[in-house]
């Protein structure tokens, strides 16, 4: 009988997108005292959070977002603590590798950059980091030097979600795609199609969290945000020798590079695969996967022997100004919107964290990105 | 491999067994440029397993029926003038039938009109207490060390499990000089009888399963039908094999008398599943089907599948036997000319017709064997909680069971929250049981569906793809935003 009863009353909140912002911020929501559902056509995390690189960096981090960043980096760290279950989040430096005279200058700009901003990167000689990460090829240069980094094992993070949520009450439904929502005085009306099999639930105030999906989102309650789509390849060796033991990126950000505990090495870095946000991911692109590969082998020569044993798409969401959309979706009351930050998936749980502080009536924490600014801007083209 | 070979190729076949050979030779007959490939060194498959490069068969010795006829189809490859590649690995295909290939002389891309994937299948071993100790090997591998290295598995050898298999096993270990301890066959003597109208269809196979029966029971051969392994035991110098008596699912019977049998050697599969990997990199539509083998693609009786120029052919598409497999890699090459223009809709139509007509007896045969080692719903039941079932990242049933009650509902879930199928077999060894693990908890095969399909299709190492080059080699795309 309670059931019911629950079930005809108006959730307080529904969160659509079960990522990382959606399940940070439900989580949030149901710990400041809301009732809440949250909502995904699949299972939790099982696109872009649980898909992507895990790195937790701030060399990749566009430079404005780097206290987002590190708030969010110390909540992976113990994420045992608030999810009661862990992620595999491990604390090691992280290292930007300069090849060429030109990549040093840009070594020397980005950690300039992010230094404004809090990050502790300072630029170190070869040698110096050499004696970090003995196995970096013997070309190089120069590097940045960040001691807050790491990674986490991104595949745990829909079963750490799960068990934190259920813990908190949060109704999880899974496998069960919204069709739209109706908006008025009273609240939203979140419908599902015909094939869930499942009535449309009432809430006080709906938050769209669906990734590169949040444009389609937006468009149901009438508001036209584009975002872009990338498509980005993953690529995870076999177990190896232990090879390096720290995270490693490039100048120019487009590689990313740890070895796990269990000895697979993951290589990523945003090299664009076939895909759009209709079909997911589609296929990888041979010559971006060899220049992807390319890159990692001469960063640490060694791992040219390891074999590679699985190649992977994951979608990322990106804004006109490439900056995150965080925030009151204009126009619609009660209505909010969480998404498409730069390394989404470090800075995902704070930004999960604000969202909700947000609709709870407090004072974020840091600033949100107000989703308004976006209307009428056009994507650049690239 | 970014460059794309420019030799126009109508068909690219991969694998040279008797499906991918057949289609090759036919399809070349009705004009199409043919393209074959295999990891192996030459063609032949695992029923015809050719000898390792450079050896040959002893003069003066009698060969096998199977021997023979692997010799006459390579020959008659050879002849052909068949663009072949051996010893070439497929790692990866893309949406456009583009096909990425690794030799020895390093990568190379192919982009034919049509592909036809005839990869035939991976055992399955249900796993027990034991299943990973060294010498505990599967019945193909046994196959593959008596067929293509004239070599014994040990001295000693317990051949257990399901379906022909054993019988070849064991006869081929008895004919090699080696002992069998015991044949331990989850059927009964009247599953086989119930095969025998499926048999009668073919004389020559009933008269080889006779004689194989007749030779272990002169070699005094202990036959144990309903029984499987319960665990085997490293002690000593080799094993302790505890044999347990099952019933049809092949759940263990209560009480039973355990007989214990000590060997130096295991061969042990619970039948064949189809080897999908290509075509669920393709994203073809696939459907379960367990007397079959299990998840096969879902194709029409040609081979055509879901994926426009896609085609696939032999047991690989759904176990019926080697036999069966030549003449379905013929209506394949047939449907491929037709579909390509090379073929008229009248002569298509008489083509494939009459190899119906010679497909349905080798295939009622073939598909009474797989019925015999379709997976058993016991076996999979009757699997101890500690016992590892993803032996690549020691995932156990335990785990398995553990994940599915917290709520993972359907195989990639599974993956993501064990690691099971993210070692170097990328699933190929745990997938058919794991899933059946899972399927107990969320109620059918369909509902847990199977790994997302991914490249590489074979492992390859970051040298081998990334070839020579020097860092001003690297296209390097333009920076993120700062």
């Amino acid at each position: 009988m309670s059931v019911n009863l629950r079930a005809s009353a108006p959730y307080d909140a529904i969160v659509i997108g079960g990522g990382v912002m959606g399940c940070s911020t439900a989580l949030h929501l149901a710990q400041g005292g809301m009732r809440v559902a949250l909502v995904d056509r699949g299972p939790l995390c099982r696109e872009a959070s649980g898909v992507n690189a895990g790195t937790l960096t701030l060399h990749m981090t566009r430079a404005a977002l780097v206290p987002y960043a590190m708030r969010a980096w110390q909540m992976w760290m113990e994420s045992e603590k608030w999810l009661g279950m862990g992620v595999l989040a491990t604390h090691v430096p992280g290292l930007t590798l300069a090849f060429t005279e030109a990549e040093c200058e840009l070594v020397e700009l980005r950690a300039k950059a992010r230094r404004e901003y809090g990050a502790p990167i300072e630029v170190i000689s070869a040698a110096r980091a050499r004696e970090i990460e003995p196995g970096v090829h013997p070309g190089l240069l120069k590097a940045g030097y960040c001691d807050i980094d790491g990674f986490a094992s991104a595949y745990l993070t829909g079963r750490a979600f799960r068990h934190a949520l259920a813990a908190a009450g949060v109704d999880v439904i899974e496998n069960t795609p919204v069709e739209g929502i109706d908006s008025g005085d009273a609240g939203h009306v979140v419908r599902f199609g015909g094939a869930a099999g499942r009535e449309a639930l009432q809430a006080r105030r709906v938050v769209l969290a669906g990734g590169v999906w949040i444009e389609n989102m937006l468009a149901w309650l009438g508001v036209q945000i584009p975002i872009k789509v990338l498509i980005n390849q993953l690529i995870i060796t076999e177990r190896v020798r232990p090879l390096m033991r720290t995270v490693l990126s490039v100048a120019n950000g487009l590689l990313s590079l740890k070895q796990f505990a269990n000895g697979t090495v993951l290589i990523g870095g945003g090299w664009q695969g076939d895909g759009d946000r209709e079909r997911g991911g589609v296929e990888a692109r041979p010559q971006n996967l060899v220049g992807n590969m390319r890159l990692a082998a001469y960063a640490v020569p060694a791992l040219a022997e390891a074999r590679i044993a699985r190649i992977w798409l994951g979608l990322e969401a990106e804004t006109a100004d490439a900056m995150p959309i965080i925030g009151d979706v204009p126009g619609v009351p009660q209505a909010y919107v969480v998404g498409s930050a730069h390394s989404g998936y470090t800075s995902g749980p704070f930004m999960g964290r604000i969202m909700a502080q947000h609709i709870l009536g407090q004072q974020p924490e840091l600033p949100l990105f107000d989703p308004a600014r976006l209307l009428g801007m056009p994507m650049p083209g690239n | 491999m970014v460059d794309v070979r420019p030799a126009p190729i109508d068909l690219l076949v991969i694998g040279a067994g008797p499906a991918g050979a057949r289609a090759a030779l036919r399809a070349q007959s009705c004009g199409l440029e043919v393209l074959l490939v295999d990891e192996n060194g030459d063609a032949g498959g695992q029923v015809w397993r050719p000898l390792p490069p450079g050896f040959k068969r002893a003069a003066g010795v009698p060969h096998s029926a199977e021997a023979l006829q692997g010799d006459a189809l390579r020959a008659e490859l050879g002849r052909s003038g068949i663009q072949c590649l051996f010893g070439h690995k497929v790692w990866n295909v893309g949406s456009s039938l583009r096909t990425d290939l690794i030799g020895p002389e390093g990568v190379a891309s192919w982009q034919p009109r049509a592909l036809l994937v005839a990869t035939g299948t991976t055992e399955r071993v249900v796993p027990f207490a034991g299943w990973t100790l060294p010498g505990v090997i599967g019945l193909a591998a046994a196959t593959i060390l008596l067929k293509s290295q004239n070599m014994l598995p040990g001295r000693r050898t317990v051949v257990a499990g399901s379906g022909p298999l054993l019988l070849a096993v064991a006869n081929g270990i008895l004919k090699a000089g080696g002992e069998v301890t015991a044949v331990l066959d989850l059927a009964s003597r009247g599953d086989w009888l119930q095969t025998l109208p499926s048999l009668a269809s073919r004389p020559d196979l009933l008269w080889q399963g006779a004689q194989w029966q007749a030779r272990l029971r002169r070699a005094g051969v202990p036959m144990l039908y309903r029984h499987g392994i319960a665990s085997v035991e490293a002690g000593g110098k080799g094993f302790r094999v505890h044999a347990q008596q099952v019933d049809k699912t092949g759940m263990p019977v209560p009480g039973a008398a355990s007989p214990i049998f000590e060997a130096d050697a295991v061969a042990v599969g619970h039948g064949l599943v189809p080897g999908t990997d290509v075509t669920r990199l393709l994203r073809a539509r696939h459907r379960y089907e367990a007397s079959r083998g299990g998840w096969i693609a879902d194709a029409d009786p040609q081979g055509r599948t879901s994926v426009a120029g896609l085609y696939v052919a032999g047991d690989g598409a759904g176990i019926a036997g080697a036999a069966a497999a030549g003449i379905h890699g013929e209506l394949a090459a047939v449907a491929c000319a037709h579909d390509l223009g090379r073929l008229s809709a009248e002569a298509h139509t008489r083509e494939r017709d009459r190899l119906l007509a010679q497909w349905h007896k080798p295939a009622r045969f073939g598909r009474a064997m797989a019925g015999l080692m379709a997976l058993r719903e016991g076996t999979v039941a009757s699997i101890a909680s500690d016992t590892v079932v993803c032996r690549c990242e020691d995932v156990t049933r335990a785990e398995i069971d553990a994940a599915a009650r917290e709520g993972a509902r359907d195989m990639n879930q599974l993956k993501a929250w064990t690691r099971c199928g993210m070692g170097p077999c990328q699933g190929r060894t745990c997938g058919d049981v794991a899933a059946a693990v899972l399927a107990v908890h969320v109620g059918s095969r369909e509902a847990v569906g199977c790994f997302t399909g991914r490249a590489p299709l074979r492992p390859v190492s970051l040298a081998e793809v990334a070839g020579n080059y020097t860092y001003a080699d690297i296209p390097i795309p333009k920076a993120a935003p700062l």
